[in-house]
């Protein structure tokens, strides 16, 4: 390599380098402090490593941390948040597919427009829905329960989800539904087995979205939620916000983590389908 | 009993009329096509007939038996693809078998289909490969697989050799004919490709706007067109068309011709009686390019014309002249070619010379066949 062009490959690795630790400087903080003990916080820096593996500050914020009046931790929160995440994610996706195959590929009269609305729908504000969403919710008598929850959870996810699958399925031709129309296939037998199984990228794509959407979701949670029902990000809140005097950092940082950890999960496990479930139908496109 | 019957079919999306009154019947059997240029309603009609398409107007009967509220799937229909649409997620031996299996067929018995029709097409090392990894030419014939398992009584083709390479498409070309001849059963072809249409059909029907502009079989098209559109379509290199002006001449017609070399008048083979314009009104005279060859010592009346451009096809070499004003191409043997900007004796021969109105691109001339 010419001793110019290396000049300038070491510029650019050490720029990104500098930014990379500036944005992981703050995840860095938290993890040390989530291992710290009380003590070792009053004395040392914040960006000082901790002196052990300590993981008392996760086990209370997991099971023994105040929320207010109660002192049991994260844990209930966190079994709420997956009863409301998974069926979410799995309805709202589900939905969102056959939707999104039929405004794709069978342009009904209309259909366009249906998309148009649903379009419209995916940028509505979520503090314009609370209202309504709070009385439908009483109408059905599901206020402040997961099942309630799930329900709003779904219905706000549709819209994004029926655009993405509708986005990827209007990228093959609509000769495939003349072929199987003519082979004597009707509208779900050719979405069960034409292109249901073609669809894993893209429904990596949706799953990921809607469940990082969902489990980081706190104004709904927040409104909707009864004491049963709260979900983590409410309980992080809450946790965070009581106090008995002295501030456990490394308690908050701990259950800030135990609140990101299956987020961060998901991603590592699916980031990689996940680009290429959003590159698929571009190219495609 | 006839294949296919099509009585006055009327398709419109929304107010905008795209087929206008289609008459075409088909005899059990016989191989059809409907050629055209793009966006004058083939595909429209051929996916009215596999009822994938509502019928505004009219009625269409296969087999006897009127269809126009029966889904596909009871029409007793094959289809055949440009995109051929093989379903990406299935094998070669379950996209063949998958119209099979919704039929109920026993596994047994599709297993014996699948494997007869594959040996058939020569695809029996395909069986268990994805759509994807075929060439255009293996997923051609395993779209033609898929239609000949339903063993039907009506084939259609929407364009399935077009995104074929030349080569390809001339060897496809003699299997369909040869799965035809084989099966005997109605088919009806769509195509743009005029050398398709004249190859393949035992009747073409030449279609623009939504309308048949003349149905009949390739040699009575390519002879006798009905009018300019249906002449300049069939047949390539097309047919000429010199601008002039009719005159009367004795008891006969002849026209003008200004070669660039020469000025003469061409004697016409039309009885003033039968031809529907009088002397003194513009016509264009049609002439197909191999009637325009190099004169020899039998040519009594040569025609000295300027060459303007040579293109050597291999058999014949095509010669770009301009006659009253409008670019001609003629047909000669290669040895008798001329270079660019010389002059060469032609022979003209009219006999089957036709005229036609420039404005309306009817026939004028009265030698309407059929
Ligand atoms: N679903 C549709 N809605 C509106 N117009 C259509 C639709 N399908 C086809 N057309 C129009 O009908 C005409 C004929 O189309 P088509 O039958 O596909 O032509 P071809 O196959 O001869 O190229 C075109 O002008 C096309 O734009
Ligand atoms: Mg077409």
């Amino acid at each position: 390599m010419r001793p110019d062009k290396l000049v300038a490959r070491i510029a650019i690795y050490a720029v990104l380098g500098f930014f990379a630790l500036i944005f992981l400087a703050p995840l860095y903080v938290v993890l040390v402090t989530s291992l710290k003990t009380l003590p070792e916080l009053r004395v040392g820096t914040m960006l000082a490593l901790p002196q052990g593996l300590n993981f008392d500050a996760w086990g209370k914020a997991w099971s023994s941390a105040c929320t207010g009046a109660a002192c049991n931790g994260l844990q209930p929160f966190f079994m709420n948040s997956v009863y409301i995440v998974i069926p979410s994610v799995i309805i709202s996706s589900m939905i969102g597919s056959i939707n999104g195959y039929a405004l794709a590929q069978w342009r009904f009269p209309g259909s366009e427009i249906i998309f148009t609305g649903l379009l419209f729908g995916f940028f509505i504000p979520f503090q314009a829905i609370l209202l309504p969403a709070a009385q439908f919710l009483g109408m059905l008598k599901l206020a402040n329960t997961i099942p309630g929850l799930i329900i709003i959870q779904t219905v706000y996810g549709i819209a994004f989800c029926t655009m993405l699958f509708r986005n990827y399925y209007v990228a093959m031709p609509l000769e495939l539904v003349k072929a199987a129309r003519v082979d004597g296939a009707g509208f779900f037998r050719i979405f069960w087995r034409i292109f249901l199984p073609i669809s894993l990228p893209i429904f990596t794509v949706c799953v990921i979205w809607q469940f990082t959407h969902i489990w980081n979701d706190f104004l709904f949670g927040v409104v909707f939620s009864g004491p049963e029902s709260r979900p983590i990000t409410v309980g992080l809140n809450n946790l965070v916000n009581t106090s008995e005097g002295v501030k456990e950092y490394n308690v908050d940082t701990a259950a800030a983590l135990i609140t990101a950890l299956p987020t961060l999960i998901v991603y590592i496990i699916g980031g990689r389908y996940f680009i290429r479930g959003l590159t698929a139908g571009a190219v495609k496109g | 009993m006839t294949g296919l019957s099509i009585r006055n079919v009327h398709k419109s999306y929304g107010n905008v009329p795209v087929l206008k009154g289609i008459n075409i019947d088909v005899a059990e059997g016989e191989f059809l096509i409907l050629v055209g240029s793009s966006g004058c309603g083939k595909s429209t009609l051929l996916n009215m007939i596999a009822g994938l398409e509502t019928i505004t107007q009219g009625e269409i009967a296969i087999g006897g038996r009127v269809v126009n509220d029966l889904p596909p799937k009871s029409r007793d229909i094959a289809m055949v693809f440009q995109s051929y649409a093989l379903y990406p997620s299935m094998t070669v031996r379950e996209n063949i078998s998958f119209g099979l299996e919704i039929r109920k067929v026993a596994p047994e018995e599709r297993k014996r289909i699948v494997e007869a029709v594959a040996e058939s097409l020569q695809i029996s090392h395909l069986l268990d490969r994805k759509p994807r990894q075929l060439s255009g030419g293996q997923r051609q014939r395993v779209a033609m697989g898929r239609a000949l398992a339903r063993d039907p009584t009506l084939f259609l083709f929407d364009e399935p050799l077009s995104n074929l390479d030349a080569q390809l498409r001339i060897e496809m070309r003699s299997e369909i004919k040869m799965m035809h001849k084989r099966t005997g059963k109605t088919v009806c072809y769509v195509t743009h490709d005029q050398v398709e249409a004249m190859t393949l059909g035992d009747r073409i029907a030449v279609m623009k706007d939504g309308v048949v502009q003349q149905l009949g079989r390739p040699q009575e098209i390519y002879d006798a067109p009905a009018n300019m559109y249906v002449a300049g379509f069939i047949g390539a290199p097309p047919m000429n068309f010199i601008p002039g002006t009719l005159e009367g001449e004795g008891s006969g017609l002849v026209m003008s011709i200004d070669t660039g070399a020469e000025r003469r008048r061409l004697a016409l083979p039309f009885r003033p009686a039968d031809v529907k314009a009088r002397p003194g009104q513009k016509v264009v005279l049609g002439l197909r390019p191999e009637r325009i060859t190099a004169a020899g010592a039998s040519t009594s009346d040569p025609l000295k014309v300027r060459v303007d451009m040579t293109e050597p096809t291999g058999p014949d070499t095509l010669i770009y002249a301009t006659l009253n004003g409008k670019r001609t191409l003629c047909r000669v043997q290669p040895f008798a070619a001329p270079k660019a900007g010389e002059a060469i004796a032609l022979d003209f021969d009219l006999s089957r010379a036709l005229l036609f109105d420039p404005e309306s691109g009817a026939r004028l001339d009265g030698g309407l066949a059929g």
